[in-house]
């Protein structure tokens, strides 16, 4: 156990480094990709509602190891074999960040549809009759109403994605569980090793849901 | 106070289906500058659609509807314009719930461009003084009583400055006692010249204040006149019946 933490401790520091890079850059863009297709599910435009329901079936559809073997190989291999005269390539955290963001970019339009929704028809009808735009009306009246509804849901989301940075590991970007692989078959200590991956996963989560609550109860109080 | 020289509402042929379903069949109406119209009748019988056509919260499905010589049916017409001169107070209020009062009050005159943040905020100021809420600009929606936010939602359609003024059952999500205070409200509105069209069940309000009642069912209006026509001396048997069960 001693001989893990002090031959390979800043290693599998610098991996939950990444780990956390990679979620971070991954739920930048799943925010930019929920709120997109989430606004789209709830315009008056069957196109676009259609549109989002497509691709949130499609991506809650196929499972992430698949989406991830599917855009670090199989995309460049369309590209570069299939249709040919490309030179495409993805470097494993470019993968691995277009991934996360699909996936939870998926999940997030549905909060942000439904925590849409959740707002009474009536605000929005309020401000239409003042006069106010539909973008006005929902940036300024639905969006900040529907956000804090949102935000316990979009917390779990932003766990969830958190620990399925781990199915990266098969693309052999380095983060935590790659990392500790190659932990464990240079010291063949399973048991040890594993029980150290799995205290950092709850380290940081736990820190993670414990502020999270703060922020929810702080927003609550504050109207 | 009726200026029957100028037509602020008219309405021809007014048409509005849901599917299959004709909830208004057939609506012809003109309202005058400074009349003050209510609309009742049974529920169910098109009265809340028929308003909420008026300024268009309604796609209209046939027949026209002009304010102020503006054909708001027509796909050339700036609606967010017209709306601007059209005030609507609704069943439940909806006052937004994430602003305070004030900037309830000051959200769309200051986001329409209508006048500057401060004489928006004097104006709001002004505009609560008339409801008797000047002390509550800093509360929020959840701390008002049900007649309270039903003044401030006045309010805040008044700090636009409109012609017309639409109400949808104003006073129907209040508790009994808080009625009175929404009515002195709209009757003082009424008493300034403001054109108004009123959806309500207060019979005596509409005795007392109404220029015109219009009586609707089945998507028709039955009925119309001043309220001693249509409320004292009904001539259709199903005005009678009606104010037989709600008088």
């Amino acid at each position: 156990m001693f001989k893990i933490i002090t031959v390979y401790g800043l290693m599998l520091l610098g991996a939950l480094g990444r780990t956390l890079l990679l979620a971070l850059l991954g739920l930048f863009f799943a925010c930019i990709i929920g709120l997109i297709f989430g606004i789209m599910g709830v315009l008056k435009n069957r196109a676009c509602n259609v549109i989002s329901q497509i691709f949130v079936d499609v991506i809650r559809g196929v499972p992430m190891i698949v989406l991830a073997f599917f855009v670090y190989f199989g995309v460049p291999y369309f590209f570069n074999t299939i249709i040919g005269g490309f030179n495409v390539g993805l470097t494993a955290l470019q993968a691995g960040t277009i991934c996360l963001a699909l996936n939870c970019g998926a999940y997030m339009a549905e909060i942000v549809r439904a925590g849409i929704q959740s707002v009474d028809v009536g605000q929005m009808e309020a401000a239409r009759s003042l006069g106010l735009t539909y973008g006005m009306a929902m940036r300024k009246v639905v969006l900040p109403q529907a956000i804090k509804t949102m935000i316990p849901t979009f917390i779990n989301q932003f766990i969830i994605t958190l620990k399925d940075t781990s199915i990266l590991s098969v693309i052999g970007f380095p983060e935590l569980v790659n990392t500790a692989k190659n932990v464990q078959a240079n010291t063949f200590m399973s048991f040890q090793t594993w029980a150290i991956v799995g205290v950092m996963y709850l380290i940081v989560i736990t820190i993670l849901s414990r502020s999270a609550k703060m922020v929810e109860r702080r927003l609550s109080v504050g109207r | 106070m009726v200026d029957k020289s100028e037509i602020k509402v008219s309405v021809k042929n007014l048409k509005k289906s849901y599917g299959s379903l004709e909830v208004l069949k057939d609506i012809s109406t003109d309202i005058y500058k400074g009349e003050v119209v209510c609309v009742i009748g049974p529920s169910g019988s098109g009265k809340s659609t028929f308003l909420r056509c008026l300024n268009k919260l309604e796609k209209v499905t046939d027949g026209t509807v002009i304010i102020d010589g503006q054909d708001i049916t027509s796909k050339q017409t700036n609606i967010n314009q017209v709306r601007e001169n059209i005030g609507m107070v609704f069943q439940h209020f909806n006052l937004f719930n994430n602003l305070n009062i004030l900037d309830n009050l000051t959200l769309a005159p200051v986001q329409l461009k209508k006048c500057s943040k401060d004489e928006a905020v004097v104006r709001a100021n002004k505009m609560l003084e008339k409801v008797g809420l000047a002390d509550k600009t800093e509360s929020y929606p959840s701390q008002l009583s049900g007649g309270q936010k039903q003044r401030v939602a006045i309010a805040r359609a008044l700090c636009m400055n409109p012609d017309i003024m639409l109400f949808d059952e104003p006073t129907s999500a209040l508790d009994p006692e808080m009625v009175g205070e929404v009515l002195q409200v709209m009757k003082d509105l009424a008493a300034e010249g403001m054109t108004m069209v009123i959806v309500t069940h207060e019979m005596g309000f509409a005795r007392e204040v109404a220029d015109r009642v219009i009586f609707m069912d089945g998507g028709y209006v039955i009925e119309e006149g001043t309220p001693q026509e249509v409320l004292l001396n009904p001539k259709e048997d199903r005005t009678i019946d009606f104010l037989n069960k709600v008088l």
